[in-house]
């Protein structure tokens, strides 16, 4: 095990505002609203902030938001590209900056108004400028209608079914389990509404094989975090999540949502690229990871990421599901916080705080003893991954 | 969605792709090769990116291919597109993989490995795009 060093970035708070499908504010106060929650939780003032990093999609000014919550000179800033994919890129960046000694307190976060704003699943036109690289990336797809992340990844999802014998039920079985995580989190838009099987297979179909209920939420709502070094979260009175291990890939064959033209698209090569860096970095295995956010933009997408990082061997994630192993008393249960389909969609960051609520003991659905977790950002994107651990642990 | 839009976005046509969309208009579905090493790249970009020339030129497709993927789309209804919408990749002849839309065929009867042919379909004024037909 990995001993954990003064300047190892700590995760000592986590704020959010509800979650929503119009929220009926601006983004700019989400983001305010929920970093000064975070600061709050992590007992820190405003004042000690000097580092703030968000990621990409997100249409507020790292400053607007430093100022507001009281913070005086920013000393490190940083914005992430690849929309869901640089969930994890803050915290990578915290992490480096924090180790380098370029900063001391770092506030993360993001404030969106998905659902009530521009809704990413409606194939919206983000940028017409002919210079922004979006732009010139989708001119191969938008001029045949191919314009929504669930057709993208349903490219990815039908080249899973083909190589593995993946069903739609399997992916089903996953939207279930989520739902049913959803089902006992009040803070989840999905709270006390469980789905079964046939209510799955019964939704319409999206962009086949994707059915609505393979789909995530378009949500309303902000999330944030407070990162620092060991040293100074020793000093608070708070549990403190340790990030293990943290890194972003890409890869040439990865794209901007459309990873169309790598040998095998049916897996998402860069988690199989990062997964051994991080247990060795960790110093852990597979089976020493007791609870897992892993992105679930659409269900087929937790298919592949479990096979990636160890959880059962390649082609066989749709029995390992079927088998119970990511849902309520498995051997690994994902998206705890009922996911993106279930609790709400906030680019992935939902997700990162129910790794820092397993890992204090306060999940709603808390896994009894849960020293490490397993968080990953986008699928399809270029994306990142974590290990968190109890500072403890 | 918006504006009620009744046209398809039109592509960036820049330096380094005004050749494809030339092409399409011009009856041609042009492949970028590289002119150091020969390996052929779809979407176009400047440089080769397994020995990083920036001398290129273009192969003519025969536009026939295999269906390496494909999904049929049923919502959002995006004008001025007819729904059910099914696009398919295509991993061409000539070596290199292009997503388009596949017309004619029930949704039923898609599948991997079918082969196809693309037909250089003028979709709306000044904008002509390769449409996939099952091979016959
Ligand atoms: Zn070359």
């Amino acid at each position: 095990m990995s001993r954990t060093t003064d300047r190892q970035a700590v995760i000592v708070g986590i704020g959010a505002t509800e979650f929503s499908k119009d929220s009926g504010r601006t983004e700019l106060r989400l983001a305010c609203e929920a970093s000064r929650s975070a600061l709050e939780d992590a007992g820190i003032p405003g004042a000690e902030v000097d580092g703030v990093s968000t990621f990409s999609m997100d249409n507020n000014f790292e400053i607007d938001v430093h100022r507001q919550v009281g913070g005086h000179e920013l000393r490190f800033f940083s914005r992430t590209e690849y929309g869901g994919g640089a969930a994890l890129g803050p915290f990578h960046h915290a992490y480096c900056a924090l180790a380098a000694g370029q900063c001391q307190t770092v506030l993360i976060y993001r404030g969106m108004n998905e659902r009530s704003g521009l809704r990413f699943g409606g194939g919206q036109i983000m940028n017409m400028n002919a210079l922004n690289p979006d732009m010139i990336h989708f001119s191969h797809y938008f001029p045949s209608g191919f314009m929504t992340p669930a057709s993208w990844i349903a490219m990815t999802a039908r080249r899973y079914m083909h190589e593995y014998g993946a069903t739609s039920e399997d992916f089903g079985r996953i939207a279930v389990s989520m739902r049913d995580f959803a089902s006992t989190n009040p803070a989840a838009f999905y709270y006390e509404r469980p789905i079964t099987l046939d209510d799955h297979q019964n939704s319409r179909m999206i962009a086949d094989p994707l059915r609505l209920f393979d789909c995530c939420q378009e949500s309303d709502g902000a999330v944030a975090f407070v990162v620092t070094t060991a040293e100074r979260a020793r000093d608070l009175d708070v549990d403190g999540v340790r990030i293990a291990a943290v890194r972003q890939c890409a890869l040439p064959s990865s794209r901007q949502v459309t990873p169309f033209y790598g040998d095998d698209i049916a897996r998402f090569p860069e988690f199989d690229a990062m997964a051994g860096d991080l247990y060795e970095t960790a110093g852990l295995q597979p089976d020493d990871i007791d609870v897992a956010c892993l992105y679930d933009h659409f269900t087929p997408s937790i298919l592949p990421q479990l096979e990636a990082f160890g959880f059962c061997k390649t082609g066989e994630a749709a029995d390992f599901v079927r088998d119970g192993h990511i849902s309520r008393g498995g051997r690994i249960p994902v998206n705890t916080n009922g996911g993106q389909i279930g609790e709400a969609y906030i680019h992935g960051l939902n997700g990162v705080a129910e790794i820092v609520r397993q890992l204090r003991g306060t999940s709603v659905n808390q896994v009894a003893g849960a020293d490490h977790a397993l968080v990953t950002a986008g699928a399809g994107v270029p994306t990142g991954a974590a290990i968190l651990s109890r500072m403890e642990a | 969605m918006g504006a009620k839009s009744s046209q398809r976005i039109r592509p960036v046509e820049n330096y380094d792709s005004a050749h494809f969309w030339q092409g399409l208009r011009d009856g041609k579905l042009l492949i970028q090769e590289c002119g150091a090493c020969g390996l052929r790249r779809h979407p176009p970009q400047p440089m080769c990116e397994q020995c990083q020339s920036l001398d290129w030129t273009t192969v003519e497709s025969s536009g026939r291919g295999t269906i390496y993927s494909y999904t049929v789309i049923h919502y959002p209804e995006i004008p001025p597109f007819e729904y059910p919408n099914a696009i398919v990749l295509v991993d061409l002849d000539e070596g290199v993989r292009l997503a388009s839309q596949l017309r004619g065929a029930d949704p039923d009867d898609i599948a991997i490995g079918q082969r196809v042919i693309a037909k250089l379909v003028d979709v709306q004024d000044d904008l002509t795009l390769p449409v996939f037909e099952i091979a016959p």
